[in-house]
Order: C-alpha cells, then structure tokens, then sequence
C-alpha cells in the first residue's frame, strides 16, 4: 500500500481504538480522581459490559439496531449498579485504604472473570452492528492531469467505526458538562477537592463514592457496547484495556479529565499507526516506553497537578 | 491397643521390613491383581476448556464422550469398560504439563489422550515421556512427526500441517495462483503452515509474496491487512483463537469488491456459522477441510453413524442448537484415536499401565486403517516410525452458503519422507 492511503487507514483505525479508550480510561480517572481508588477490576467491567450487550441484544432478537439501542441504554446501567454494590459491600468496608483496595478489586477481577465463565461460558460471541456498510476511501494525487481522486485498494473504513468514534466524542461532552455544569457534578468535584469538608458540608460522601464507582464502570460498560460489534464477547476480553487504560491514566496524570483524553488519543493513534506501520508488539513497547519516561520526568503525569 | 501393635513371634523385623518394601513397591500391580476385569480403562483426556482453544474442546469432548459410549456398547476394551477422566488445562502449555502429571501419578490413568494447540502439545509430551504415559495427541501440528517429541507421543487419528499443506498446494497454484501471501496464528502450528506452505508451493512453481503472522489472542486485524502487497493472487489464511468471526469479516471488509482468489483453512472458521453477517464476500471462495462440516450428496454410512453419535446436523452444527456450530474438520481425530487405542489394548492383550510400552508397540504396528465406523473421516495410513498418519484433505467451495466438496486428494498426495525413527528409542 502507498505511504498516504496507508498512513490514512491507520490513522482511521487509530481513531476508533482512541475513541473506545478514551471512555474506558476516563472511568478509570474518574474513580482514582474523587475516591482514591485504584480500581483493578476496571477491565472485568468492561468485560461484563461487552457481555450483557451481547445477552441483552440477543434477548431482545429483532432488528440488530433495537438490540444494540437496548444493549446500548440497559448494560452501563446494570455494570453502574453492579459496581455500587462492590463498592458498598467490599470497598466501604476496608475504609477505602490504597493498599487493601488494591487487593480488593484484584480479588473482584477474578470473582467477576470466573463467574462470567461459569454462566456465559468460554466462547467469543458476535453482536451485530446496528448497520455497518464498507465506505470506500478516496486519495488524491497529481497526475497527468492535474489533481485527481482514486479509490486505492484497501482504503475503506465501515460507518459503524466511524458511529463509534462520533459516540464517544457525544459521551465525553456530554460527561464533561455534567461535571462542570451541574449540581451532581459540582458534588462529585467537592468530594474530589476534600471529602471531609465536602461530609462536613452535609454532602452525603458515601454515596457519592457508589456512584462514582459505578459512573466509572459504566463508562467502561459504554466503551465496551461501543467495540462488541467489532470485536465480539469474550470472558478474557478485559485485560488488555486494563492495561491500556492505566498506560493512559499514568501518561495523562492520575485523576486530570483533559489529561486522560490528551493521553487516549496518544496512545489510541500511536497504537493504530505504529501496528499498520510496523506491528502491534511495538507499538505495546511504544506505550510502556511512554509510561517509563513520563514517570521519570513528569511523575505526576502531563496535566498532573502537585498534590503538595 | 497396645496389644495390636506388638509385634507377633513369627514376624521379625527383618520379614516385617521386606514385606513393607515389596508392598510398596507393587502397589500398582496389587490393586489391579484384586480388581481384575471390573477395573475400568481410565483415559486421561486433555481438554481445552477455557481459554483460545474453549470451542473445540466444547466438540472435543461431546465426540469423546459419543466414541467412548460406542465403545462400552460393544463391551468395552478387553472386557474392561473405559472411564474418561477429563481435566481442563486452559488452553496453557505450562498447565498442560501438569496435568499429564495428574493423569500419571494422581488418577492412575492408563494413558492421556486428546490434546489439540500445539504449543499446549510442546509443553505437555515431554512430561508424558519422562513420566512413561501414553500420550495420545489430536493436534495436526507436525511436532510428532518432525521427531521433536518422544516414543511415547503419538498422532494415529489426525493429519500433520505438512501432509495437509502439501497436498493443497497443487490445487491453489493450479486452480487459484502463484503469488500467495499467507496470513496465520504467530506459534508453533501458524509456523508449520508457514514453512511447509512455503516449501510446497515452490515446487508447483508459485511463490509466497508475503507472509503475515498475528498473534493468536489478537482481537482487532485490519491493522495488518496493508501488508498485503498489491500483486498477491491469492490470500492464503488460516487462523485461530476466540476471535476468528472477526478476522474473517474484517479481511471482508478491507478487500470490498476487489478481492483476490481466496484459500483458507476451515481453522479461520470453526465452530463459526459461514452465513454470519458478514462472511458473504466467501462466496465462491476455497477451503481446506479435515472432514467436511456440510453433509455431502455422496456421504458414507459411516459419516452419517458419527454425525448421529455425536449429535451433529447435516448443516455441521449441534443437533439441540442450530447455532453451536462443530469443529467438524478436527474433532473426528478424538473419535478415531480412541479406536485406534482399543484396537492397540487388544493386540498388546493390555492388562494393566505394567503394559503401556506394549500398548505402544503394538500401535506401531499398525499401518492401513480402511474408511469404517471407526474411521468415519476416511482411510488412514499410520507410519508406526514416525507415529504420525496420513490420511485423505478435502477441499471445498462456498456455494450458496455451503461448503460444497471441490476436491479430494490421495493419501498418496500427503506422503512425505520420514525425518525420525522412534521405534529406534528405547522407552
């Protein structure tokens, strides 16, 4: 493939993997941001969203647009709720302490994980994309003459990709406005600033801590419907965008909202045009090469404030 | 109490001493001395349960179970009847390790059968060799057959990578062309297929333009798909893992109209529906096939008997769910070793595990196995120096959203040279 068409579809690919990332990454933030947390289960929820949709979608059976509309509205719900019920039966009663959380949501990683094996079984399942038609890229060149457009061979995206990338951009403004604009929001940014101002204030905090937990995971739930059309369910789905949300949690500063977008889209692109260009193994060396330097030189991240 | 324990007048130390050791060193032979014909055979079998693999050991083990209750229907194996003792080993060479261990010195199984990814096979035969346990694999690789494994690893029911790729390659540089680039699963099996496809199409003179490996717990592929190089007449894939639906649909959707010839292995889609949305473009295109998923206007009587047995359709799913589709091209190797094991027990006349080295020479021996019941994928050849056979491929062509039988090659076809001599390896 010529270096523009091919620089253009990694790109594309790039953009779709930064879209689902991002969200998923952002309820990583969100959770460490406000409560301290860090939430190894991220992944499993993640992985639970991705197989809800694919039950909700398959119960609901009509046309794929209504399941995947359905999949869309009810599985961030259900993870959201899932998730405020591990906060409030595990995660309220270890005091919320760094170390013993960790351990908590590792132990939950695998509760999750193996119970999703028992029910759903091994297998990856397909949900079908509400519509999903090939769009044949065109690329122009100086010829003889002048400038023309062709449809180089391979260049082509589908317009489910490009819903996905539209969606999460819809989402994270969307989320964004809530934080900055309404009361729930400015609730969860007091919590975030000094909880114990925020109790004194009468802000009831443990149950802004629920529902931080579970807008967090939901946020993954999101990414996760968004990507099952594409990549199907699968019960070990959920490590690699543990990994990666971390990668950009770290990279964008722990707990800094524009940060973690700055950092998705980093390694969202990195990610897609590295693997075209070369493949993908680099590009996972790429983003720990990243991580490795911004914790040398910029430990509390891009857009980290110092918490002196 | 303390009277138990005294020692009698006749029993002295020394006798007492020397009775203990002779009993700990029999124990084995004792208990099956008491037992005698009601003890049952026990078969280890090694089944992917969970992880990449979690789809074929589903099928692994529902055609296990069908050949094994055909079996006992007959009156078992030398008058014992048999007793699967399954354990899940994740798809993981290092678990696959220790269960065969299991087998050995925990079940007290008289061989371990039925394992299919060869690095799992990599990781398991080894032991099963330092341990002395019949190894029974179901696996294609050419790891067996290469010399890489020990005497007591065999491969009686299924066809290695080597002899498959060999015989399709005639077929893709006649029918199909000559520049190929082949996109396969980065371990020990996708390396087989990329060396032996290479070496095979040479000789018909075409060349493979490219070659690109993908890892096989990989869920996003169009990232590889421009490497491809413009020229490429044929695209050869063969893949594996949880997400083969995508692969192939994502491979659909970068070509769009202007495919090249395609030639895939049934592996891009087992226990995958061919009529998911999606996968129309593979209409008119070919695929290598152990055993042919469809049923075909002239099956045998012995393919509609296994197809019974294990609960399969004519369409190559599960009879109760029209949606759970068979590894249809793989699984008759775990139908076909058990009966090779039976026959095996019976010539060596195998009476308990003090017999397995004569269960294994007995195997040797063997060499034509005709189409039958017990070999309802067709006629085998077993190369007892090798412990590999060889057996008919198939080819078939997406037809109105059928695999349709193109193609039949000879065993004649799959035969190559030996590269070891295990019966030369004492056990």
């Amino acid at each position: 493939m010529e270096f523009g068409p091919h620089l253009l579809l990694a790109s594309l690919e790039g953009a779709t993997t930064a879209a689902v990332l991002a969200l998923t990454a952002m309820g990583l933030s969100i959770v460490f941001g406000v409560m301290r947390v860090v939430n190894v289960a991220h992944g499993e929820f993640y992985m639970v969203g991705a197989v809800l949709a694919w039950f909700i979608a398959t119960s609901v059976g009509a046309h794929p647009a209504l399941g995947f509309v359905a999949a869309l509205l009810i599985a961030p719900l259900l993870v959201g709720f899932l998730a405020a019920g591990v906060d409030r039966l595990i995660l309220r009663h270890i005091n919320y302490d760094p170390e013993r959380t960790i351990v908590a949501t590792i132990g939950t990683l695998y509760i999750l994980q193996q119970t999703t094996l028992m029910t759903f079984g091994p297998d990856a399942r397909p949900v079908e994309p509400p519509f999903n038609s090939r769009i044949a890229l065109p690329w122009f060149e100086w010829g003889e003459n002048g400038f023309e457009f062709y449809f180089p061979w391979g260049l082509s995206t589908t317009s489910y990709k490009l819903f996905v990338i539209a969606a999460a951009v819809v989402i994270l403004i969307t989320l964004w406005l809530a934080i900055t604009r309404t009361k729930a929001g400015l609730v969860m940014r007091a919590t975030q600033q000094d909880s114990d101002m925020a109790q004194a204030f009468g802000i009831p905090v443990k149950t802004v801590y629920s529902a931080v937990f579970g807008l967090g995971a939901g946020l993954a739930a999101i990414g996760a419907v968004l990507v099952v059309p594409i990549q199907q369910a699968y019960y070990l789905m959920g490590h690699d965008p543990l990994l990666l949300s971390f990668i950009v949690v770290i990279i964008g500063g722990l707990g800094s909202l524009p940060g973690t977008i700055i950092a998705a889209i980093l390694i969202g692109m990195a990610d897609g045009i590295i693997s075209v260009f070369f493949t993908p193994t680099l590009a996972k060396i790429f983003a720990t090469l990243v991580v490795a330097m911004v914790l040398v030189f910029r430990p509390k991240g891009l857009l980290g404030k110092s918490t002196s | 109490m303390s009277k138990l324990i005294k020692p009698t007048p006749t029993l002295t130390r020394r006798t007492l001493l020397g009775t203990a050791a002779a009993a700990a060193a029999t124990p084995l032979l004792g208990r099956y001395a008491q037992a005698q014909s009601s003890e049952p055979i026990r078969i280890g079998f090694q089944v992917h349960r969970t992880g990449i693999g979690a789809s074929y050991g589903r099928w692994y083990d529902r055609t296990t179970t069908a050949a094994v209750k055909r079996i006992n229907d007959m009156g078992g194996i030398n008058g014992r009847p048999v007793e699967i003792v399954a354990e899940d080993d994740g798809t993981d060479p290092k678990r696959g390790a220790e269960v065969v261990e299991k087998f050995a010195t925990q079940h007290n199984c008289d061989i371990g059968f039925g394992t299919l990814f060869s690095h799992v096979v990599y990781g398991s035969a080894p032991r099963a060799g330092e341990l002395k346990l019949p190894y029974f694999v179901v696996s294609e690789g050419h790891h067996v057959a290469s010399g890489a494994l020990n005497r007591w690893t065999m491969q009686p029911a299924i066809t290695d990578v080597k002899s498959q790729v060999q015989a399709m390659a005639p077929f893709v540089a006649d029918n199909l062309g000559k520049k190929v680039t082949m996109i396969y699963p980065d371990f020990a099996f996708g390396h087989d297929h990329r060396d032996y496809f290479s070496e095979a199409i040479e000789k018909q003179g075409g060349e493979v333009v490219a070659k690109i490996a993908i890892p096989p717990s990989e869920t996003s592929f169009t990232k590889y798909f421009p490497k491809i190089p413009r020229d490429t007449e044929v695209i050869y894939h063969v893949m594996i893992g949880p997400a083969v639906l995508t692969f192939v649909k994502e491979m659909g959707e970068f070509f769009g109209p202007s495919k090249p010839e395609i030639f895939g292995f049934l592996d891009s889609l087992e226990a995958v529906d061919i009529n998911s949305p999606g996968l129309e473009f593979l209409e008119g295109t070919y695929f290598w096939e152990g055993h042919p998923r469809y049923a075909q206007a002239d099956q045998s009587s012995h393919d509609k008997m296994y197809r019974e047995a294990v609960g399969v359709d004519e369409n190559g799913a599960s009879v109760s769910d029209p949606k759970d589709v068979a590894t249809y091209s793989h699984m008759f190797g775990c139908w076909e070793t058990l009966n090779i094991v039976k026959r095996g027990m019976e010539a060596a006349d195998y009476k308990s595990t003090a017999d397995r080295s004569k269960l294994i020479e007995a195997i040797e021996e063997m060499s034509d196995m005709p189409l039958s019941d017990d070999h309802p994928q067709g006629a085998k050849r077993f190369n007892g120096k090798t412990h590999q056979t060889f057996g008919h491929q198939y080819i078939s062509k997406v037809d109105s959203g059928k695999l349709v039988l193109a193609h039949t090659s000879s065993i004649e076809d799959t035969l190559y040279e030996d590269e070891v001599d295990y019966t030369t390896q004492s056990f």
